[in-house]
């Protein structure tokens, strides 16, 4: 897997449902080879933050959006943008894994043969990486042909991983992907994620500020759609420059 | 991008040809029809028991109490039977049986028109002839038929209505300790309400489109009947058994009915679609 | 005088008990009218019946140009509807956003495939047969027939097409593929089952059909050479035969074949339907 040299910068990003804002005026970097966590109690932005990135709020009727976000120094939202190639390179999870009914093979075929690359030497070739990156290999090695449905929660949240990594995407964007998953599965995928930061650069949604705390380098607290405060994880947790961050971190709401 | 692009067109020109041939339908129909309602005059049109083409008399009134009462029939017939069996398979049986007897059920919608009319004149007509007099032909030997044949229809609706009811309430009932039964009563059919009396409509409107089964055993006679025992003969009857030989304004007549025929049913799903959207705002508010 | 009470388990044991009557009632009349048909009619089914012409008005000889009839009317019938109809789900359920007139058409499509089939006759009679000039033909027949059945295939394709998970939609999408590629690949594959019910489910009632079929399609006995000729269906070819005393044995073998051919393709549907439960319920 190559290593990504990517940088994503949003600059004065407010992005909007039916006119009700939902993110306003955000400016954040996400750098290559970092885990940035973004943390913050519910309606606080994140979800939508993070389908902009991809642009996947295309989908969503009614959004607007004002404000740029950069991918390499140009705009996303540009009208002559590939948006499927976007989306191959910022790789989503979402927070209930989603195996399609297929085996686990088409699963992680699947983005490689919407690509034309239909080669089952390469296919073969980069299925053993990618799974291998996402944990997974030794689990389903023997069981490529049978359907993704018979995996447990943890194992299907790490396909859907794996599926995202068969495109070697530059970016990995994750939307509490370990809400409802047992704390073993959930620690195998945080070992997944420092052992993928390397070739990438990683975003984190959590509602967890421990998990937070656990598996990021960075973290940055959006509340009600705006950014409050980012910086390094460990700063961000013990000594917060924001009353808000601190409030939120204490409990005092959320 | 551009393939996309390219399949997004043809879809949308395939699309709009299914549209504007149902909807050129609808506009034909209308379009052959209404003139001679108006040329007619309505209140003569629908109006009037004097259905005579080869004097220009065109009253379907006869016709319209006759799909009326066959229709009303069948519904009366369709309920019972259709309620019980929703309610049995759903409440009261185990799931590989209900999950039998369903596809079953299925395949009596699946018998074609004229066997049941056929099966209709051979055994039904001469049973009710001999047993209770009149022609056999007869209001009540199409309301059997047709009861028979909407079942199916209603059946699965209502089965769809009651399923649909959350399992809270009726858990909710039995913690209190209610029987099975009374829960389904007192509970089940009132939460159900508005989906079962869709069926019902559904039903309905299938009953009053039904042409050849009704052609087989209703007497096809052109007066008003009185009775149950009486031949009848329906407004799809009619347009069946003239159309091969009218032409000029009474074939226009036949389309007339049509239109009214058209009118009914979309008058019965509109109402049946109100309905259960009233169900379903009324959950909403809950 | 003390008012009687009945135990709730007591009246509930009556309802049960009369409902299940109503039940074997219902079940009882089903297997009633197919032993019917069947006892009389299956002995005269014979090889030579299917493959033989018929002769004097049907009163002798087979069903065979009455099968192809009713092949070449239903099949071509659904082979005109069912792409339309499956292109015309798609279109309004991925192409478009929801709105006022994609409930319009919803509308219309649910109204239309509640219109009686006599209506299509009398529309195919006077457009295709006489307006277009096509007579009293297979093409008349299969035009009307597809139009009766379009709506339906609509319906049930935009039910089967909007069972499928947004998250499914979401996740190809998010893997890169067009909206085309997700339609084909995800959301028709697993629409399919249930797009197949409907399509097999209105074979089955073109078979079914007589009226509109009588109107449009005429009721010639001989082989169709052409779609311009006119040709008689199973269904019609026993309405004829029975109602005009014509020859009772061959209107009961006719009806058999008929009754067979529905039952076979209600097998199909329903397997097809269990497929379509059996992929939702993962």
């Amino acid at each position: 897997m190559k290593t990504s040299t990517t940088t994503i910068r949003a600059q004065g990003f407010t992005a909007s449902f039916d006119g009700q804002p939902a993110v306003k005026s955000l400016d954040l970097e996400i750098l290559p080879n970092e885990r940035l966590a973004i943390i913050g109690p519910a309606r606080s932005g994140k979800t939508t933050f993070l389908r902009s990135l991809n642009r996947l709020n295309d989908l969503s009727p009614g959004f607007a959006h004002t404000g740029k976000i950069l991918r390499d120094g140009k705009d996303i939202y540009d009208a002559d943008v590939d948006v499927a190639e976007l989306r191959r390179k910022v790789g989503m999870v979402y927070a209930t894994p989603v195996p399609l009914p297929w085996s686990i093979y088409d699963n992680l075929a699947y983005g490689l043969r919407l690509a034309g690359i239909r080669d089952r030497a390469r296919l073969d070739e980069r299925m053993e990486a990618a799974l291998g990156y996402a944990f997974l290999w030794n689990e389903v090695k023997d069981r490529l042909r049978e359907p993704a449905s018979i995996l447990s929660g943890g194992q299907q949240q790490r396909l859907c991983i794996a599926r995202v990594l068969m495109l070697e995407p530059e970016v990995l964007i994750l939307d509490e992907p370990c809400s409802g998953l047992d704390p073993i599965s959930t620690a195998k995928i945080e070992d997944a994620l420092v052992a993928l930061k390397e070739k990438h650069s990683i975003v984190l949604v959590t509602n967890n500020t421990k998990q937070a705390a656990r598996a990021s380098d960075r973290t940055a607290f959006f509340l009600l759609g705006a950014l409050i405060e980012v910086g390094p994880t460990a700063q961000v947790f013990t000594r917060p420059t924001q009353k808000q961050t601190n409030d939120y971190l204490m409990g005092q709401f959320g | 991008m551009k393939r996309d692009k390219v399949i997004g067109a043809i879809l949308l020109v395939v699309a709009l040809s299914a549209i504007s041939g149902l909807a050129l339908i609808t506009v034909f129909i209308f379009r052959e029809g209404v003139p001679i309602i108006l040329r007619v005059g309505a209140k003569q049109f629908f109006l009037s028991t004097d259905w005579e083409p080869s004097l220009g008399h065109f009253g379907i009134l006869s016709m319209m109490v006759g799909s009326l009462f066959v229709t009303v029939g069948a519904a009366v017939i369709g309920v019972v039977f259709s309620l019980g069996l929703a309610i049995v398979l759903t409440q009261f049986s185990p799931p590989w049986l209900s999950a039998t007897l369903k596809p079953v059920i299925e395949l009596l919608a699946g018998i074609p028109s004229v066997v049941y009319g056929f099966v209709g004149v051979v055994t039904l007509v001469p049973l009710i002839r001999h047993s209770l007099g009149g022609p056999g032909l007869s209001v009540l030997a199409a309301s059997i038929v047709l009861g028979v044949m909407v079942l199916p229809t209603i059946t699965s609706i209502a089965i769809d209505a009651l399923q649909a009811v959350p399992k809270s309430y009726l858990e909710g009932s039995m913690a209190l300790g209610a029987t099975r039964w009374q829960t389904v009563t007192m509970v089940l059919l009132r939460a159900a309400r508005s989906g079962l009396v869709a069926a019902v409509i559904l039903g309905m409107g299938r009953a009053i489109g039904e042409t050849m089964a009704v052609i087989m055993v209703a007497g096809n006679a052109l007066d008003v009947p009185h009775g149950l025992l009486d031949p009848v003969r329906t407004l799809t009857s009619n347009i069946a058994l003239e159309m091969g030989y009218a032409s000029g304004d009474h074939r226009q007549a036949l389309f007339a009915t049509g239109v009214t025929l058209f009118v009914i049913i979309t008058l019965l799903n509109t109402a049946a679609l109100a309905v259960s959207r009233q169900r379903a705002g009324r959950r909403r508010a809950q | 005088m003390r008012k009687l009470r009945v135990p709730p388990v007591a009246t509930q044991r009556i309802a049960v008990g009369f409902m299940w009557i109503l039940t074997t009632i219902t079940f009882a009349v089903l297997v009633f009218i197919l032993a019917f048909i069947l006892t009389h009619g299956l002995p005269h089914v014979t090889w030579t019946f299917l493959t033989q012409s018929p002769t004097s008005m049907g009163r002798e000889g087979g069903i065979f140009p009455i099968i192809l009839g009713t092949l070449l009317v239903a099949g071509l019938a659904v082979l005109v509807a069912a792409p339309t109809g499956v292109a015309t789900a798609v279109y309004l359920s991925e192409y478009t956003r929801e709105g006022r007139l994609t409930s319009v058409i919803r509308f219309g499509a649910d109204c239309l495939s509640g219109v009686p089939s006599i209506i299509f006759g009398l529309f195919g009679f006077v457009f295709f047969a006489i307006t277009l000039r096509m007579g009293l033909s297979v093409l008349s027949g299969s035009l009307t027939l597809a139009l009766m059945v379009l709506p339906t295939i609509i319906r049930t394709s935009e039910e089967a097409i909007r069972a499928v998970p947004t998250s499914y939609r979401e996740v190809s999408l998010g893997l890169g593929g067009t909206r085309w590629q997700t339609v084909f690949y995800v959301v028709l594959r697993s629409a399919l089952p249930g797009i197949s019910t409907g399509i097999v489910l209105s074979l089955g009632r073109s078979i079914s059909e007589t009226a509109a079929v009588m109107l449009t399609a005429g009721s010639a006995l001989r082989l169709p050479h052409s779609l311009f000729d006119s040709s008689r269906t199973l269904a019609l070819h026993f309405y004829l035969l029975s109602r005009e005393g014509i020859s009772m044995p061959n209107a009961y073998a006719t009806a058999s074949v008929l009754i067979i051919a529905i039952l076979a393709l209600n097998v199909l549907a329903y397997a097809l339907m269990r497929r379509f439960a059996v992929k939702a319920a993962r």
